[in-house]
């Protein structure tokens, strides 16, 4: 794993837990194939970047940790839980256990493209949500800690009001308290600032930033590759369902080795 | 003629010698004939929307074979085969297993032959309500671990019903008005009591008049409680008054 997360952790501890592990995971749709034997590992702390272009499935990756897609093929582990997979019939898989992926799920806080707050709640009704029904908090318990997490993002004063009336960096930073609430073991990232105006970017970031320097284990997709070299441990360049190159930040931005990954470097900066 | 020598007023006074007790009484039956009709086909609705969209093959054929085969044949037509045939076939089943016939009520018929003519127009308008919703906001809910019961009650039944309040609210009105079928079965709701009412005194015109106020009122009442609805069903949605453009 990476450099810099291991020299960070005094000897005398036992190492940390690996949070996420996946293992040659391949996922085709149709006679797509996305995923072409995708490996990745994320210990407790970690902050795994994963980019490259449109196409490379890294979204594909991120959606197949939590079953959102079902793997055609292969491993994940979700804090040293298999999750397990059946054959469908169709030369894909699906979970075979909808309870275990449920329970799963629950401790992943995932972070949309396109926010997904629910649109018929108010804010501090989205933070609650999933809190209260799912994870069976109690109501007083779970809205002080919503409470909490909205002055953490800097929306205190939204608290009442409903998604469609908040702007998109607001909508976002409402969807990453929304994943905070649930206390996950792992926050998922998928594409956070894409569908931002530019003015709004750095507000997102921002948050993403603060829970990268607590320590939160994370996983992100993402286009900013600024901020991927600042908030990342560890950095993985997809390239056609492949991992082309991986390694700290320093390493993979500052010298990376394939031609491609220079490449792609230089397009996006 | 001495019938004309009687008012209007006692006419539809609500003691009898006057008719105005039997039309309220025929009024609140088609009330709660609509009212079972319409909230058995939303449940049937909720199923067959589902069923259709997210169902195997079979079960989605089967329900396209239901929605086609009941939006294509006139009401009046399936209220008949429904209530007579529906209530034949039964009391055969009965007899085959060596029970005895049984008296089917009316109201009972009445309820369960518009709900599976309801049924059938909820499930399309629920479909295409539920697809209207960002599909973000179910994946969301997926994500977090929400099991599909609590799912639909939480997420997808709520956020679909903004799209599907102008569709159900025609349903509703529809199913006031399709009650007045029911009267060619011989059950006492509104038209049917008007009809006897008009019958026994001639005067057609007061009682098809009377009639018809009261349906109106129903309808104008229903409006008032669709528009509360919609506008809480909307909370969430921004204020269209700006107009086009």
């Amino acid at each position: 794993m990476s450099a810099a997360s291991a020299a960070s952790v005094p000897a005398a501890r036992p190492a940390p837990v690996e949070a996420i592990h996946v293992e040659n995971l391949h996922k085709k749709f149709g006679d797509l194939h996305v995923l072409k034997g995708v490996s990745l590992s994320a210990r407790d702390g970690d902050v795994v970047a994963i980019i490259g272009g449109s196409g490379s499935g890294k979204s594909t990756l991120l959606r197949c940790i939590n079953c959102l897609e079902n793997p055609t093929s292969g491993l994940i582990r979700v804090n040293e839980e298999e999750i397990r997979l059946k054959r469908d019939g169709h030369g894909g898989t699906v979970p075979a256990d909808r309870r275990q992926i449920e329970r799963i799920r629950s401790k992943l806080g995932m972070v949309f493209q396109s926010f997904n707050l629910w649109s018929h709640m108010t804010l501090i009704e989205n933070l609650i949500e999933v809190p209260i029904h799912v994870l069976g908090v109690k109501r007083p318990e779970a809205i002080a800690r919503a409470e909490g997490l909205l002055a953490r993002v800097g929306l205190a004063e939204k608290r009442d009001v409903y998604p469609a009336f908040l702007s998109g960096g607001q909508q976002q930073r409402g969807a990453i308290a929304r994943a905070l609430a649930i206390e996950p073991r792992v926050m998922l990232f998928d594409e956070p600032t894409s569908a931002l105006d530019p003015e709004l970017v750095g507000e997102v970031l921002k948050v993403i930033a603060d829970l990268a320097r607590e320590g939160r284990t994370m996983i992100l997709v993402t286009h900013e590759m600024k901020f991927a070299r600042e908030v990342a441990t560890h950095v993985v360049y997809l390239h056609n369902g492949l991992v082309e190159e991986e390694g700290p930040p320093e390493q993979v931005f500052g010298a990376p080795k394939s031609e491609r990954l220079k490449q792609f470097i230089r397009t996006v900066s | 003629m001495p019938l004309m020598q009687v008012s209007t007023y006692e006419l539809l006074a609500f003691e009898p010698p006057g008719w105005g007790g039997n039309l309220l009484r025929g009024l609140l039956n088609s009330v709660i004939i609509a009212l079972g009709a319409y909230g058995f086909g939303l449940l049937i609705g909720i199923g067959g929307a589902y069923g259709k969209l997210y169902g195997g093959p079979i079960l989605r054929d089967l329900l396209e074979v239901y929605t086609t085969i009941v939006r294509a044949v006139p009401e009046l037509v399936l209220i008949l085969i429904l209530y007579f045939a529906g209530t034949d076939l039964i009391n055969r089943l009965l007899e085959a297993l060596g029970y005895a016939r049984i008296d089917i009520n009316g109201l009972v018929a009445g309820i369960w032959v518009l709900a599976v003519v309801q049924g059938a127009y909820s499930t399309e308008v629920l479909r295409g309500a539920i697809l209207s919703i960002p599909q973000g906001q179910i994946e969301a809910a997926r994500a977090y671990g929400m099991p599909p019961g609590l799912l639909l009650r939480r997420v997808t039944l709520p956020a679909m019903l903004p799209f599907a309040i102008p569709g159900l609210a025609n349903l509703w009105l529809i199913a006031t008005k399709d009650t007045a079928l029911l009267a060619i079965v011989g059950f006492n709701e509104l038209t049917q009591e008007t009809r006897t009412a008009a019958g026994s005194t001639k005067a057609y015109f007061t009682f098809f008049m009377a009639a018809g106020v009261l349906y109106l009122a129903l309808s104008l009442f229903s409006n008032v409680l669709i528009a509360r609805i919609e506008r809480w069903s909307r909370r969430g949605m921004p204020s269209v008054s700006g107009g086009p453009g």
